[in-house]
């Protein structure tokens, strides 16, 4: 036996076979029988269930109802919260003092608790969330309360995925993309967001662990939905050009070198007040030296993460960070971080592979289309 | 022909002094959905043990090294535009090169077909 955490859904991927791997600190499925490839397939084109729960999950709730939640929040992250509507979801970062990423969350803004005290609802990567709750329960002692949820998250991701779930909980079908809605399914309460991290439509259900695989087997029993492990995931999100964090962004990563300044609004832009903006204003004014692109090899051989990348004239000008197969592409994909004399798109370049130098061209990312739900 | 494998899950099936080289069921069966396969040039020549080739599934690159010495005499062009060609026979379609032996005796010290299935199913 492993000493690695179990989610509330182990059991069940261990009756459907899958392969168990080691993931930040939990035992977790990288595949079914299907395999990477059908399980990447099945998800663009029908509805793939994927176990999330290793993520974590909190509500930060104000210590009394005169905080500005939203506010005080948005020292720690450059997403502005404050015009945040209630049950709504916002993609952000949280800070480092160096101007670089502790971690990428989602935040959504929840109704008001019986004290009337201000909450959100955060989501953030399994792998750093020990670090993050402690930072921010430092970060806003006296101001707000954490209180982690132990919860299961169970991802619906694909074009079918809308119709499957509104057959169990028909209100998602017009619920609105990047929200949440508070659903009573039979007396489980679930947390049901409208977001992911394959690029298709799909929704992200946080429901009580003892109920987590009673829910899923419901979904399962659907021939559009298969189960989908993480080798998956990591292929359909590296296709939409989605940062994977521990690989394509981290603590020596800015957003502005990330491409991620889409995230930080005119507002905090200028106003700056959040963790490390000295150094993430200064990078916008002045330009990074250097920036995340998406990179498209020659032939077939996949560049994988740490691959250097070296100029046409020989000279090393950055590293991949994300590399692989990309199978709805259908050829091997990339992305990295060069120099930013040479991020200009269709820019020639050579990855260093196995000692070889193999051609490759700097391209527009995401590699496949979103396809996210607009009503 | 005389089937034989490594530890390592490299195959060489043994017809007099040429070897085809690949890697076994098993080895496809772990390695999930191949996607490359970068094979040798014919005409190189290799001792025994050494990296012959690389094959990349969608979730790692993984080495292959040859069971046997010898110079490669052909190569599996089919792997080149469908590398998923190892999933679906890689005892047979699937193979990766063909080796003339330069010592027949190399064989001594692999698993005949019985010891590997042994060998797998620990």
């Amino acid at each position: 036996m492993s000493d690695n955490l179990k989610t509330a859904l182990f059991d069940l991927h261990v009756k459907l076979g899958a392969k168990i791997v080691p993931f930040a600190g939990y035992d977790m499925p990288v595949q079914y029988p299907l395999g990477v490839l059908a399980e990447h397939n099945h998800t663009r084109q029908n509805a793939g269930l994927f176990d999330v729960s290793h993520m974590g999950q909190a509500v930060l709730t104000a210590a009394n109802a005169d905080v500005n939640i939203a506010e005080a929040f948005e020292k720690l992250v450059p997403a502005s919260l404050i015009n945040l509507a209630e049950n709504r979801t916002r993609y952000s970062l949280l800070m480092a003092d160096n101007g670089c990423i502790l971690d990428d969350l989602m935040i959504t803004r929840l109704g008001e608790d019986e004290n009337g005290c201000q909450r959100l609802y955060l989501v953030v990567n399994a792998g750093c969330k020990h670090v993050d709750f402690e930072h921010i329960g430092q970060q806003l002692s006296g101001i707000a309360t954490l209180e982690i949820l132990d919860r299961a998250l169970i991802a619906l991701q694909g074009p079918k995925a809308a119709q499957i779930l509104a057959l169990h909980v028909p209100q998602v079908a017009t619920q609105p993309f990047m929200s949440i809605s508070h659903v009573d399914f039979d007396g489980t309460d679930l947390v049901i967001a409208r977001c992911g991290y394959t690029g298709e439509d799909g929704f992200e259900i946080s429901i009580a662990n003892d109920q987590a695989i009673e829910f899923a087997n419901l979904l399962l029993e659907h021939d559009e939905v298969e189960a989908i492990g993480l080798g998956a995931r990591d292929s359909l999100r590296l296709e939409v050009g989605l940062c994977l964090y521990g690989h394509d962004i981290d603590t020596t990563t800015n957003p502005v070198e990330a491409d991620l300044l889409w995230a930080i609004n005119k507002r905090r832009r200028q106003e700056g007040g959040f963790i490390g903006a000295d150094i993430v204003l200064q990078q916008i004014e002045q330009g990074a030296n250097r920036k995340r692109v998406g990179i498209l090899p020659e032939g077939r051989a996949p560049a994988r993460e740490h691959t250097e990348i070296y100029s046409k004239s020989g000279q090393k000008i950055g590293e991949i960070t994300s590399g692989g197969f990309g199978p709805t592409f259908g050829g091997p994909i990339a992305m990295g971080y060069v120099d930013i004399e040479f991020t200009s798109i269709g820019t020639e370049v050579d990855l260093m592979v196995r000692g070889k130098a193999r051609p490759a061209k700097i391209a527009a990312m995401p590699f496949v289309p979103q396809n996210y739900y607009k009503p | 022909m005389s089937k034989f494998y490594t530890e390592d899950h490299e195959y060489a099936f043994i017809d007099g002094d040429i070897a085809t080289i690949g890697v076994s069921h098993h080895a496809q069966d772990q390695l999930g959905d191949v996607v490359f396969v970068e094979l040798p040039e014919k005409g190189t020549t290799f001792e025994k043990g050494d990296e012959i080739a690389v094959v990349e599934s969608v979730k790692a690159a993984s080495e292959v090294y040859t069971a046997v010495a010898g110079e490669v005499i052909e190569v599996n062009s089919l792997l080149e535009d469908a590398p998923e060609t190892v999933n679906a026979g890689a005892e047979t379609v699937g193979w990766f090169i063909k080796i003339k032996m330069s010592n027949t005796a190399d064989t001594e010290g692999l698993l005949d077909e019985t010891a590997y299935q042994t060998h797998i199913a620990d």
